[in-house]
């Protein structure tokens, strides 16, 4: 690792994060954590909130009736004397 | 943040009405990637050609994350209906177009995304397009996300909390943290559904977090926890 990635400072490292993080490599390795409580607590927050997301499935479920409604709306749609 | 979760497809439901028992059958589902795909593109095949009963049954495998995605962009129970039917109607309208240049589930997506954004422009929010929606705003500087380390998330996320706070997401926020975070859409098929680049998807999806995590650390706050 570079020192310039030792030295770099958090809004330095706060402007990669979206990259680092994306990129699907473990961010906790990147140097500037070894020395930053500040984004340290930053990256485990958010994981925690990406891994939070997760658990607001199962996804609702519409009305039984929807489904009638989409098929009756199709056939007006459909019908002769509804020309698209 | 590593991700390992495929977007989630769902197995074929009996649906009420007569219109459903013509629906052929097909393999069971097992898995995501290895069944349900091949059966559901079977079944844009023939709802191509005009399979009313292979429309129903797309209906059955997309209706939920359509639906959820409504209901999580409007937070309304009639008007998610509406644009979930909506949405069906467009891809009734639309689905002899599909060339199969995406996953059909993500180009599906692109039409239920399209017609919930014209939905928030009608309601007069200020969101016009989908550029707008990704449009980075002012206050979004990396400087924001300071915080006392004293106050981490880390075990404290209340379920009830976290939906209140991305309900609370601006739209474009919203959108990006839903298909990505909660239905587990990868950056570039959001790219693609979205129109956008893969790295405003996750710029985007970076911001939304901040501005959750802001929103949480603020609840936490004002339940004097700490």
């Amino acid at each position: 690792m570079s020192e310039d990635l030792k030295t770099m400072d958090c809004r330095e490292f706060q402007a990669q994060l979206a990259d680092l993080i994306g990129s699907g490599e473990d961010a906790h390795n990147h140097p500037h954590l070894k020395s930053c409580p500040l984004c340290r607590a930053l990256l485990n927050d958010l994981e925690t909130i990406a891994e939070a997301a997760r658990q607001l499935l199962p996804a609702q479920q519409p009305k039984e009736d929807l489904w009638e409604r989409i098929e009756s709306a199709i056939q007006k749609e459909e019908s002769p004397k509804n020309p698209k | 943040m590593p991700r390992s979760r495929s977007p989630k497809t769902e197995v074929p439901e009996t649906l009420a009405g007569a219109s459903l028992s013509d629906v052929s059958p097909g393999p069971e589902v097992r898995t995501a990637t290895a069944v349900v795909e091949p059966y559901g593109d079977d079944a844009v095949a023939r709802a191509q050609a005009g399979d009313h009963g292979a429309f129903a049954h797309l209906y059955g495998l997309h209706k939920r994350r359509i639906y959820s995605l409504c209901l999580r962009m409007v937070n309304n129970v009639a008007e998610a209906e509406d644009l979930t039917q909506e949405a069906f109607l467009q891809l009734h309208r639309k689905i002899g177009t599909f060339r199969g240049d995406s996953a059909f589930s993500t180009w599906m997506h692109r039409l239920a995304v399209n017609v919930v954004l014209m939905h928030l422009r009608k309601k007069g929010l200020a969101l016009t397009s989908l550029d707008e929606a990704m449009e980075p705003t002012q206050d979004d500087g990396p400087g924001r996300s300071f915080g006392a380390p004293d106050l981490m998330l880390t075990g404290s996320i209340d379920r009830l909390a976290l939906e209140r706070a991305v309900a609370d997401l601006p739209p474009g926020y919203r959108l990006i943290f839903v298909l990505h975070d909660i239905e587990g859409y990868e950056h570039n098929e959001i790219a693609t559904m979205l129109e956008c680049s893969i790295g405003n998807s996750k710029s985007q999806l970076h911001k939304a977090r901040l501005k959750l995590r802001d929103a949480l650390r603020t609840s936490l706050q004002g339940q004097g926890r700490r």
